[in-house]
């Protein structure tokens, strides 16, 4: 996914808190996304999910997959 | 008396409500995590005729909690057993507020969900059905707006209609999840003594950490339970909370309708606003410069950098020296600093002329007392002023980006982007900076963290870097700004570095992730500015007249008799006195930083040592930062007649330094000012610091304080001073760097890589 890309969420991998963090903050199958921007240094990104804004690092990003919908 | 608990994502506007409720004045800010304790208070309507307590819980996005605040509002509600829950969900973000909803709900506790920011809704020109959401959840709702005060009557009025009990529910009732969910729920509700056999049901199935812990035999047989129907518990866990998205999206978010675009088309405000302050280039340059101009409007003597000559400005106006000198414009800090000094100034002089002859009570109250507390309160516009600033910054949102740009940064010292935020509070005041590393997930991130947030000059260090600044403005011509900028940035740099070294040896472990909210952008809420800049103030009045007012009339007690309790005699340098005997049985340890036995002053042409009174000040400031300060200008006032009515705290420490002479030099008012900022901080700090680290670490930190402080000042001193040893320092450090190298490198060998 490169930033300005929308996508479904297909799954999300990955074990323990981190993933459950990742559930709870409304990271799950079927939610929609769009790649926001990446921070100035690269990494982290921020998504627009479920109305508002998240950040995450590109590590914690990978576990989730993604089909793109639409590229710019 | 009813109690009521406020639960809700972070954020949501808890700790708003809380105080439109009780009327209190806590903290508030625009990024989540504010709140890091539960918070009591009371609600009391006489028209209505209700009386409720309530408590302010720490902002939860689930009941699985992740970071320790967290924790605190799941057992609030499971232990304290509240008569209700309030739950705030902020309707802007209506989805995933929810999700914490569908959670509560599966507790057996009567709930009352809170619609928060209708104003803001209403604004993008959606609405939502509370009536209708109402009837799905099954609990009431209530549109509020806690900012604007609105509806928050009519919340209370139906939080106090609530039944007593209320049984639990879930969302979970579809297919498999759906049977487990009730198998799991008959073994919870035989066991004894649980109270909410749902919601420990649903959080076994979840493979909750805490649960596995709490409820040993129930949790086990829910395990088999999971094995027997030949599910996984990551299976599960994926499916409970997709199982909760799925209901919240397709029946109860159909309330709310919104104005909907498309999530990349839409560029509201806060985007475009986002779009330049994270911007891939200017980002990080936009947050250095905004810094400096934040200190600039605070400390500069010249604002503009600009000499518009003499002349320019009416000299030997009224305002002379107020808002300008020397043909240059002060900066704000500065401007309301001289403000306060002429008010203090006169008044010293007034009293002073009621006791002329009065002799050591004239003392007393004129050096002591006033002495004391008017060198502090000159600097107190000067900490309200970098207050506000920094609230402005907290209260609009930038803080959360702050911590978005500078993670991957700080990703290098071994912590992730949420530490910077306690550090930046840390520049205000190390304790609710402390407290604040709660909302930290690792551990290890917390102690580091911990330890270098007194590096980030508090504001009751302010005093110190501004009048040393000062005295070396007066004294070798250096610029005010120019120090404290090295004040600031030197603490920083050597927070960093202490946090990569401790990373790379006894604080080892993989970064930890950052999974963070950014909330949207809203200008800044006078109110909410207000109630900061407020508290400040009053705490630091209640300081000023408790510790620092205590410790200056000891001081001046401890200077004006010698040990045998008789008067210091006319003839007697004030070394005589009883704090000059104890300072200078301390003073050979700061030998080396360039402030202790080599330091000799004349004064009223009598000469004398003076490293006790730096020894002193310095160890004074352990109960009180600001107390350094005050103690010179006590000493100052006590043994240099004529400068009575002089108390200001720049100006009595400037009047010492030149005292000394050539026998203070420029590297060891650095040094002094490094010892400050970097050693063991306040007794309130320490407290504080001792209550949220971990058993047993507490005396590390405290030598790792004491080290750094006394090695850097060292290094600063014997540097500036003599050049030459800069060598030797050079050759340790990168013996000491070369060393980290290799026994990172050993460890990688064993354990593996600490990033990925």
């Amino acid at each position: 996914m490169v930033v300005g890309e929308s996508g479904v969420i297909a799954k999300v991998n990955g074990e323990g808190r981190v993933r459950r963090r990742l559930f709870d903050m409304g990271v799950t199958p079927n939610a929609e996304v769009y790649f926001r921007k990446k921070a100035p240094l690269g990494d982290p990104i921020e998504v627009t999910l479920r109305g508002y804004e998240l950040s995450l690092r590109k590590e914690e990003a990978k576990w989730v997959e993604v089909e793109v919908k639409e590229g710019k | 008396m009813k109690t009521f608990a406020l639960a809700g994502n972070p954020n949501s506007g808890k700790t708003t409500l809380f105080n439109a409720l009780t009327g209190a004045t806590a903290h508030v800010g625009n990024w989540p995590g504010v709140t890091v304790e539960q918070r009591k208070g009371v609600y009391r309507n006489k028209k209505a005729g209700i009386e409720a307590n309530i408590t302010d819980l720490p902002g939860i996005y689930s009941l699985s909690p992740y970071t320790p605040e967290e924790v605190i509002s799941r057992n609030f509600i499971l232990d304290e057993h509240p008569d209700a829950i309030i739950n705030i969900v902020d309707v802007t973000n209506l989805e995933r507020n929810l999700y914490l909803t569908t959670q509560l709900l599966e507790m057996d506790v009567p709930v009352i969900v809170a619609l928060n920011m209708m104003d803001a809704l209403e604004k993008q020109g959606s609405s939502v059905n509370a009536e209708e959401l109402s009837k799905k959840l099954g609990v009431p709702v209530v549109e509020i707006s806690a900012l604007k005060n609105e509806h928050i009557e009519a919340l209370m009025k139906e939080a106090m209609k609530l039944p007593e009990k209320r049984k639990g529910e879930t969302v979970l009732t579809d297919g498999w999840l759906g049977d487990l969910v009730k198998e799991a729920t008959a073994i919870y509700s035989k066991e004894e003594g649980i109270i909410h056999p749902l919601f420990h049901a649903i959080k076994a199935l979840e493979n909750d950490e805490i649960e596995a812990k709490a409820n040993k035999s129930a949790f086990a047989e829910v395990s088999k339970l999971i094995e027997t129907k030949g599910k996984t518990v990551d299976e599960l866990e994926a499916a409970s909370a997709d199982g909760r998205y799925q209901v919240i999206t397709e029946t109860f978010a159909t309330s709310l309708s919104k104005k909907e675009k498309a999530a990349s088309e839409k560029l509201t405000y806060s985007d475009k606003v986002d779009k330049v302050l994270t911007n891939r280039w200017v980002g990080i340059p936009i947050f250095l410069v905004l810094l400096y101009i934040l200190f600039r409007i605070t400390f500069a003597e010249n604002l503009f950098f600009a000499d518009f000559g003499i002349g320019t400005f009416d000299e030997g106006g009224v305002f002379e020296g107020l808002f300008y000198a020397e043909g240059h414009l002060m900066s704000l800090g500065k401007i309301l600093a001289n403000f306060v000094e002429c008010v203090t100034d006169w008044f010293t002089g007034v009293v002073a002329g009621w006791m002329e002859g009065a002799g050591a009570w004239q003392s007393f109250v004129c050096d002591g007392i006033l002495g004391g507390i008017f060198a502090v309160m000159g600097f107190l516009p000067q900490i309200l002023l970098l207050f506000f600033f920094f609230s402005i910054l907290e209260d609009t949102g930038y803080m959360a980006r702050v911590a978005f740009i500078l993670d991957r940064a700080f990703r290098r010292f071994g912590l992730s982007g949420r530490a910077i935020i306690p550090m930046i509070m840390g520049f205000g005041c190390s304790v609710p900076a402390m407290v604040n590393t709660r909302t930290l997930s690792s551990e290890k991130e917390k102690i580091q963290t911990i330890r270098v947030v007194p590096f980030f000059v508090c504001s009751a260090k302010l005093p110190i870097v501004a009048a040393v600044g000062a005295a070396l403005g007066d004294a070798f011509g250096i610029d005010p700004a120019l120090t404290a900028l090295v004040a600031y940035f030197g603490g920083v740099l050597i927070g960093f570095i202490s946090a990569i070294v401790m990373h790379l040896t006894t604080q080892r472990e993989k970064v930890p992730p950052f999974i963070m909210e950014l909330p949207a952008y809203h200008m800044p809420q006078a109110k909410a500015l207000g109630i900061h800049v407020w508290d400040k103030a009053k705490h630091s009045f209640k300081k000023l007249f408790t510790i620092i007012f205590v410790s200056t009339v000891i001081i001046w007690a401890m200077l004006y008799f010698r040990f045998d309790w008789q008067i210091l005699g006319e003839e007697e340098t004030a070394e005589y006195s009883i704090l000059g005997v104890l300072g200078s049985v301390f003073s050979p340890i700061f030998t080396p930083l360039g402030w202790g036995t080599q330091l000799v002053a004349t004064v009223n042409g009598q000469t004398m040592n003076m490293g006790w009174a730096f020894a002193v000040s310095a160890l004074n400031g352990l109960v009180a930062k600001e107390n350094a300060i005050a103690t010179f200008a006590t000493i100052a006032n006590s043994i240099g007649a004529g400068i009575a009515d002089d108390v200001d705290g720049a100006l009595s420490f400037s009047y010492l330094v030149q005292a000394c002479g050539s026998s203070l030099s420029v590297g060891a008012l650095y040094s002094f000012i490094f010892f400050n900022v970097l050693t063991i901080p306040c007794f309130a700090a320490v407290a504080t610091a001792k209550a949220e680290l971990p058993k047993g670490t507490l005396k590390w930190t405290i030598l790792f304080w004491l080290g750094v402080s006394y090695v850097v000042s060292c290094m600063v001193y014997t540097s500036v001073t003599f050049i030459w040893p800069i060598a030797i320092w050079a050759v340790l450090i990168i013996g000491g760097g070369v060393g980290i190298y290799f026994y990172n490198k050993h460890r990688v060998a064993i354990d593996g890589p600490l990033n990925a």
